[in-house]
């Protein structure tokens, strides 16, 4: 379990604040996905966790150590248990797939043969073992990154960190990654911390997120809970989509799951039930790792607003009116702090 | 001496060839010796960098101007301005083994250069990622950053030897032997062109042997 309470950073040169009142749980076993602008601190914090930076203010516990305390062997000790695997998949370029796995349990001491076995064990787990001795260079980057996960397993770690591991990727190579690090999740049981800035990423691979703003969190929670509440942060990170809005009524925007065929029935029970009939202007339905999730926009006219309002409210339906800016009028379940 | 009554082959064999080796020796001498120190002052000179994995900022900036300084020197005069040391190390200043110790001073900071460029080459986010599963510090040094820059260093180190020969043929002028010392005193004293080229010959072709083994290695390695 990763606790972070009350941390702090700041850079040593300039004095500036990266990271400040970072407070987060993240228990065995979760895939946690750290997501924001670029620049938001994400790399940073994810840093912190395997004692790559340090900091200045906080704690920072993996199962109950505190971090900072680490001195150079212990630390280096502790690091074995946390793999971590990169955007530029960090390989050595002159070296074969072989020895780029090996390299870690070589530094570590482990006999030949014992480096040998784990090293063929992991290569047929990312489905490499054609490629045993090629080069980097010449794997695809879907290829390379099957590679720096292997390597990052060698030592059996506890926790894999992931800094924008898919970001070089096109999206179907990003897919087949991701598969991989869930299928390693659910077979060794590792903790996975994402870094990334898409959420798609997320949306796919994660249980739970964090959305950091300049350095702080501004939304934390199951990836269900914000995706279904769509609090700001979100919002501002996907961008408002570009639908032509028209000027009069009201633009509800209304997001709920539709696991079962008969949730689609909610705007048809609903104009029935209220005896009002208002256009839809866009819906589609996102994949979440199994279930679905409907996001739709409704027209309605000032008479109407009210009862409509109401009527998602009373069934506990997460929805809110999409204006020009970011002032929203919110349902109730909306904010998620 | 008057070598009027010897044919060319038999001046090939008194005098230019015993020369040859007598360069070839000083050149690997003092090329494997300037190697090892460059190879230490390098990895000092980049671990201690700002930001490096032994971060120590006043013995970065002395060793840099170490090598600065003594790379500003023309070799003839550092040659003889390091006399007295010279003198200390061997116990003499003229001969074959005196002119190793400048060559070697003269070619190091050259060396370090050298190994501190082909580092500074290497992909910090490797350097990261070998710490991020606990390698040492010195497994970094030798198993990432030298093993990953080898072929940048060979390039780097052919240029280097050859202007290593350079600098030994030079140090023929101050009692070295060697190639420089019998294309001073038989072709510019006394005016024996056919020896005079038939140096410049030998020089140009052992400086294309050492240009093409050093690609030849680099494309191996790459
Ligand atoms: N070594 C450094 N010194 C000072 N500022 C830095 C350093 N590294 C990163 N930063 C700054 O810290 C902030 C957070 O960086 P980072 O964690 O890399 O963001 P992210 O991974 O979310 O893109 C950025 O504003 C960046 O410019
Ligand atoms: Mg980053």
């Amino acid at each position: 379990m990763i606790e972070i309470k009350n941390l702090k950073k700041v850079w040593e040169d300039d004095g500036t604040s990266v990271l400040e009142d970072i407070n987060l749980t993240i228990e065995d076993g979760d895939i946690y996905a750290l997501v924001g602008r670029s620049g938001a601190g994400k790399s940073t914090l994810l840093r912190c966790i395997n004692g790559l930076t340090s900091y200045q203010g906080g704690s920072l516990t993996v199962d109950g150590c505190e971090i900072k305390n680490l001195k150079d062997k212990e630390l280096r000790e502790f690091r074995r248990r946390v793999g971590m695997i990169f955007q530029h998949f960090s390989l050595l370029e002159r070296e074969t797939v072989y020895q780029n796995i090996a390299l870690p349990m070589q530094c570590w001491k482990y006999s030949k043969e014992e480096t040998d076995k784990k090293v063929k064990e992991l290569l047929e787990l990312v489905g490499l073992n054609d490629k045993m001795n090629a080069k980097p260079r010449n794997l695809s980057g879907g290829q390379k990154q099957r590679v720096a996960i292997a390597r990052a397993l060698t030592m059996e770690p506890k926790i894999l960190l992931c800094d924008e591991a898919t970001s070089a990727l096109d999206p179907k190579t990003t897919n087949s990654i991701l598969e991989l690090l869930l299928e390693i999740n659910q077979k060794i049981g590792i903790t996975i911390v994402i870094v990334t800035h898409q959420m798609e990423v997320v949306r796919k691979a994660c249980n739970k997120a964090c959305i950091l703003e300049q350095g702080r969190i501004a939304d934390e929670g199951t990836v269900r809970d914000i995706f279904i509440k769509q609090p700001l942060s979100l919002r501002r990170l996907l961008g408002e989509e570009e639908i032509r809005l028209p000027k009069q009524g009201h633009n509800i925007q209304i997001a709920h799951m539709v696991n079962d065929i008969r949730d689609g029935e909610l705007f048809g029970k609903m104009s029935k039930e209220l005896d009002y009939v208002f256009p839809i202007l866009d819906g589609k339905i996102q994949e979440y790792q199994g279930d679905s999730m409907g996001i739709f926009v409704i027209n309605v006219d000032d008479d109407h607003l009210e009862v409509v309002t109401q009527y998602l409210d009373e069934r506990k339906i997460n929805w809110r009116e999409m204006r020009e800016g970011m002032n929203e009028k919110e349902g109730e379940t909306a904010p998620c702090h | 001496m008057s070598l009027k009554n010897f044919t060319f082959a038999q001046i090939c064999q008194m005098i230019i060839v015993p020369a040859f080796f007598d360069t070839l020796k000083m050149l690997l001498i003092s090329g494997i010796l300037s190697t090892v120190f460059g190879f230490v002052f390098g990895v000092i000179l980049t671990v201690t960098e700002k930001g490096g994995l032994y971060e120590n900022v006043v013995v970065n900036r002395i060793l840099d101007f170490i090598v600065n300084t003594i790379r500003s020197f023309p070799f003839i005069i550092l040659m003889v301005s390091i006399i007295p040391f010279t003198r200390l190390i061997v116990g003499s200043s003229i001969g074959d083994t005196a002119a190793l110790v400048p060559l070697t001073v003269a070619c190091t900071p050259f060396m370090a250069r050298i190994f501190q460029n082909s580092f500074k080459e290497v992909d910090p986010a490797l350097i990261e990622a070998a710490q991020s599963f606990g390698a040492s510090k010195w497994q970094i040094v030798f198993k990432v950053m030298l093993k990953e820059s080898v072929p940048s260093i060979i390039s780097g180190l052919c240029l280097a030897i050859i202007n290593l020969l350079g600098a030994t043929a030079m140090a023929g002028a101050v009692g070295a032997g060697g190639l420089g010392a019998v294309a001073l005193t038989y072709g510019y004293q006394n005016f024996n062109q056919e020896i005079m080229y038939s140096i410049c010959v030998i020089l140009i072709i052992l400086v294309a042997i050492i240009q093409y083994f050093g690609d030849w290695i680099y494309k191996k390695l790459k």
